[in-house]
């Protein structure tokens, strides 16, 4: 396949960025996304180019590490993240255009790489069950519904990419949140925490700078995971409990 | 691992090796004084881990703020001591080289989390995981650390299903089990197939909450690039910041690497892309040892190469051979054919064929080596990858007949998914082709019982260290042990490390100090100054190649040799002919890419070396001069049941060897078979 690439180049945080124009010849179909990305590395290095710096890690679609906007699309055109899409779902021929995540709270630091230690902070803020080491009951004295313990579980796969924020008409980051909410709300022991988990989180979300959500559902559609919607029904019913009961 | 049959070492014992006297890596190293585990207590197996909690001496809660310490990494084994650690007080720096410490590449495991709870009361205890994991390990682990091991693991399920690990149920509300990488009880505790990544964010949830609470204090997208040594202790790192470039020098009264291991040593493994050597590297440089590095596991159940592009390989949890059946054609005309064409009687379903007893549950060193055997004798199967087709079918139709496809779907849908969604090809209708793949190094820094490695002050957690695993790793171990470590180890044995404090202040301009930081900027300035013609990836790949082919499945004096000196080569044409573009100052992935590998030329000589040395097979590594007469490994008790651990001498020297010999009181050595 022979691809034109349009790929957005920034040279550090503060610097203007730009979308450049490359060809590249030769792409196999059973490539994978990144895979083309680091073949077009190697010739610009070998014409003397700096490579174009993009985040990945472990290539298998579970740590979030990688994350691009190709063609407006975060994660392009398939349900999964980066690294797994593959050139078979393009066409030979075709232009591609590559961005970075598109979001005021997911500065660029250069290139394709942004920066999303916001998402940590939030976790910060409550995204945890205060258990200190050793503290813990044995394992069985707590029985958890095996449907609660599957919803839970769904939920909880999510993998912190950035996607769902990069979708979003607002640039909100509801649906993380909710993930989150969702996950240790439907457990037993994350119930001594609920209310402060969800009023906290959501505070430092605001702060960030992340949108309000508006129902559009772009980001439960772009997220690679399928993490549903209704996450975020269940984020706002807690921080409305929450508020009732006086946090 | 519970074998029906085994025998004795002594009744397997080649009578023409144990005569002879080889010392296949004379010339290059030197010999060294013994090395002993001065920690470990003496007394019944069973109490040691008790009385060392209790020899180990307190640390006042109010000195503990005093007191400070540096993890290096986030997965299982850092985040876990780093919580854990700052749940006690004292201050904790966490590093980090991704952009996030929930991305590190525990989260990659698939299977499970083992532990000896015996809820399903099938015959497990401490002392059969204890029993399972040093004979897995083919009696090259120390049983004190094992022992331990097995005993915390019933904690680390507690402790996780507190913080919300949301593991597998039965309807019932309680915690489901299953049998794993063919061991007879179920003790494998699961989260479908994202074990890793569940409990990895779990362990991260516990380190951001001691972010916000000011005992830790993360540092992302840093890279250490040196260990800071004075009076011969360890007192901080040198490390990068990867987006400023910034040379940043961290100060400690004690250093813990929990840096994972060097499987990208071969370029091709399942590992992340960033996954290196070099924080190990650069301690074991200032006086860590290296212990049994050419322990290597290589994993039966991966997607084989497509092409010369492939950046890295994905793995597929080994429970799909429990209902897959692996086959290759019986002749080398049917290999290009499809697979649906090929008559049963055409097949030839090698495993179950050579092990009738275990079948497609050989082990995983044994499923790997047999699959490269099939292809080197011409009936790979797939893509011919320069000249040769590397895969072997991995066959559900079986299994589809009798559980139909919803019942396949039920139990491997997400990985029949990945598989399709990587090949293009749908697994339900043609067979699935799998090849064996670097996956996990069992050697790694030399520690003694309380994880302390040569270095005072210097401590290995999880991968990074040797420990546990001897040759050979048990499926659904490695979560167990990045855990155990974290949560329920090395707090208990730093802190008798840190009652010696407080300690001596160190400025920054101690000289020790200002050579490891101008060190780190020479090695840094070369790379950007030599501006060669050859980018840092494709030497990477050429040693990878060399690796893959000399020190992987099948190791052999004349081939381990060959390989140290094309290693030596490359190495010296990397110095002078790489090509690294842009700047120190900014973010720049191939300088970091250019540091990794400068390391690993120097890891992969030394797993050579101690390959050659090595002249045994036993797990992992095979050395095709120790095998029996129908090709099975064999073992050498008498003369390799020691640790090899591994002294840099310098630039342009050869590395000291020191052994540190196993004795096994709990447990008696015996031979694995499989047949």
């Amino acid at each position: 396949m022979k691809l034109t690439l349009k790929i957005w180049r920034q040279a550090g945080p503060t610097d203007k960025g730009a979308i450049h124009t490359y060809q590249l010849d030769d792409v196999s179909p059973d490539m994978s996304f990144l895979e083309m990305l680091d073949v077009l590395n190697e010739q610009l290095n070998a014409e003397g180019e700096e490579p174009i710096a993009f985040d990945s890690d472990c290539r298998e679609g579970i740590c979030g590490m990688c994350g691009l906007m190709i063609n407006g699309d975060a994660h392009g055109p398939e349900v999964t993240t980066t690294c797994q899409l593959h050139m078979r779902s393009f066409s030979d021929g075709e232009t591609i255009t590559i961005e970075p995540w598109r979001s005021e709270a997911f500065p660029v630091l250069k290139d394709l790489v942004v920066d999303r230690s916001a998402f940590d902070r939030i976790i910060q803020q409550g995204g945890y069950i205060s258990v200190n080491t050793g503290s813990a009951p044995e394992a069985h004295s707590v029985p958890v519904p095996r449907d609660d313990a599957m919803r839970a579980f769904n939920v909880a796969t999510c993998i912190g990419c950035g996607a769902c924020v990069a979708a979003c008409p607002n640039g909100s980051a509801s649906l993380f949140m909710g993930a989150k909410i969702t996950h240790l709300g439907e457990l037993p022991q994350g119930q001594p925490e609920r209310d402060s988990r969800v009023v906290n989180m959501v505070a430092q979300h605001d702060a960030e700078g992340f949108g309000g959500c508006t129902n559009i559902g772009a980001c439960t559609a772009a997220c690679p995971k399928e993490i549903p919607l209704d996450v975020i029904s269940q984020l706002n019913k807690d921080l409305r409990t929450a508020i009732k009961h006086g946090h | 691992m519970d074998m029906p049959d085994t025998v004795t070492a002594a009744e397997a014992s080649h009578s023409g090796f144990l005569d002879g006297d080889y010392d296949d890596a004379a010339g290059y190293y030197t010999p060294g004084a013994p090395l002993v585990d001065s920690k470990a207590p003496d007394g019944p197996i069973s109490e040691r881990w008790q009385n060392r909690k209790f020899e180990a001496r307190l640390v006042n809660p109010a000195n503990r703020r005093k007191l400070s310490i540096i993890i290096v990494g986030t997965g299982l084994a850092g985040a876990s001591a780093a919580a854990t650690l700052g749940e006690a007080g004292y201050r904790v720096k966490s590093f980090c080289y991704q952009d996030s410490p929930r991305r590190a590449h525990s989260i990659a495991a698939q299977g499970g989390i083992n532990a000896a709870k015996n809820y399903k009361e099938d015959g497990d205890s401490v002392h059969r995981l204890f029993y399972d994991t040093v004979k897995g390990g083919d009696y090259r682990s120390r049983e004190s650390n094992v022992y331990r091991l097995a005993e915390v693991s019933t904690n680390i399920i507690d402790q996780c299903v507190a913080q919300g690990v949301p593991f597998a149920r039965e309807y019932g509300g309680l915690l489901d089990n299953r049998s794993f990488g063919g061991v007879q009880v179920s003790r494998t505790f699961y989260a479908r197939g994202q074990t890793g990544q569940q409990l990895l964010i779990g362990a991260y949830q516990a380190l951001e909450r001691q972010v916000a609470a000011g005992t830790v204090s993360m540092y992302t997208r840093h890279e250490m690039l040196e260990l800071i040594t004075i009076d011969g202790k360890a007192r901080g790192i040198i490390a990068r910041d990867m987006v400023t470039g910034e040379i940043e020098t961290h100060l400690a009264d004690v250093v813990v690497l929990a840096s994972g291991g060097y499987g990208n040593v071969f370029y091709l493994s399942t590992n992340a892309m960033g996954c290196n050597v070099t924080a190990a590297w650069r301690a074991h440089r200032k006086g860590a040892y290296m212990a049994n590095p050419c322990f290597t596991q290589i994993h039966p159940t991966c997607i084989p190469v497509s092409g010369e592009h492939q950046s890295k390989l994905t793995l597929m949890s080994e429970s799909l051979r429990n209902d897959g059946r692996i086959w290759v054609p019986k002749n080398q005309a049917d290999c290009e054919k499809d697979p649906r064409d090929i008559p049963e009687e055409d097949r030839d379903y090698f495993l179950e064929r050579i092990y009738p007893s275990f079948g497609n549950l050989v082990p995983r060193d044994i499923a790997s080596r047999a699959a490269k055997n099939m292809c080197d004798e011409g009936r790979g199967v797939g893509p011919e990858v320069e000249g040769v087709r590397r895969g072997v079918y991995l066959d559900f139709a079986a299994a589809i007949e009798r559980l139909g496809r919803d019942g396949v779907e039920e139990k491997y849908d997400n990985l029949l998914d990945m598989y399709e969604r990587i090949t293009g090809e749908n697994p339900y209708e043609v067979p699935m082709r799998i090849y064996p793949a670097v996956h996990y190094v069992m050697g790694g820094l030399w520690v003694d019982y309380d994880l302390q490695s040569t270095i005072p002050g210097l401590f290995v957690t999880g991968e990074a260290n040797f420990s546990d695993h001897g040759a050979n790793r048990l499926g659904a171990s490695a979560l167990m042990q990045g855990l155990a470590d974290g949560y329920f180890v090395l707090p208990h044995t730093i802190r008798d490390y840190l009652a010696d404090g407080p300690f001596e202040e160190i400025a920054e301009d101690h000289p020790a100090v200002v050579e490891a930081r101008e060190s780190v900027k020479g090695r840094i300035d070369h790379f950007l100054s030599v501006n060669g013609t050859r980018s840092v990836d494709s030497y990477h790949r050429e040693l990878g190649n060399i690796m893959w082919e000399y020190c992987g499945m099948e190791r052999t004096e004349t081939g381990l040799k060959k390989a140290i000196d094309l290693i030596r080569g490359l190495k010296d044409d990397f110095y002078r002919n790489v090509k690294v573009l842009g700047s120190a100052e900014t973010l720049n992935q191939s300088l970091e890419k250019a540091g990794r590998v400068a390391d690993f030329f120097e890891l992969g000589e030394l797993m050579c070396i101690d390959a050659l040395n090595r002249r045994e097979s036993c797990g992992g590594h095979f050395r095709g001069e120790s095998q029996t007469e129908d090709g099975e490994a064999m073992r050498h008790d008498e003369e390799y049941a020691y640790v090899a651990a591994w002294e840099w001498a310098g630039e342009d020297s050869i590395p000291v060897l020191h052994k540190e010999d196993l004795v096994y009181t709990a447990i008696e050595m015996k031979q694995r078979s499989y047949k």
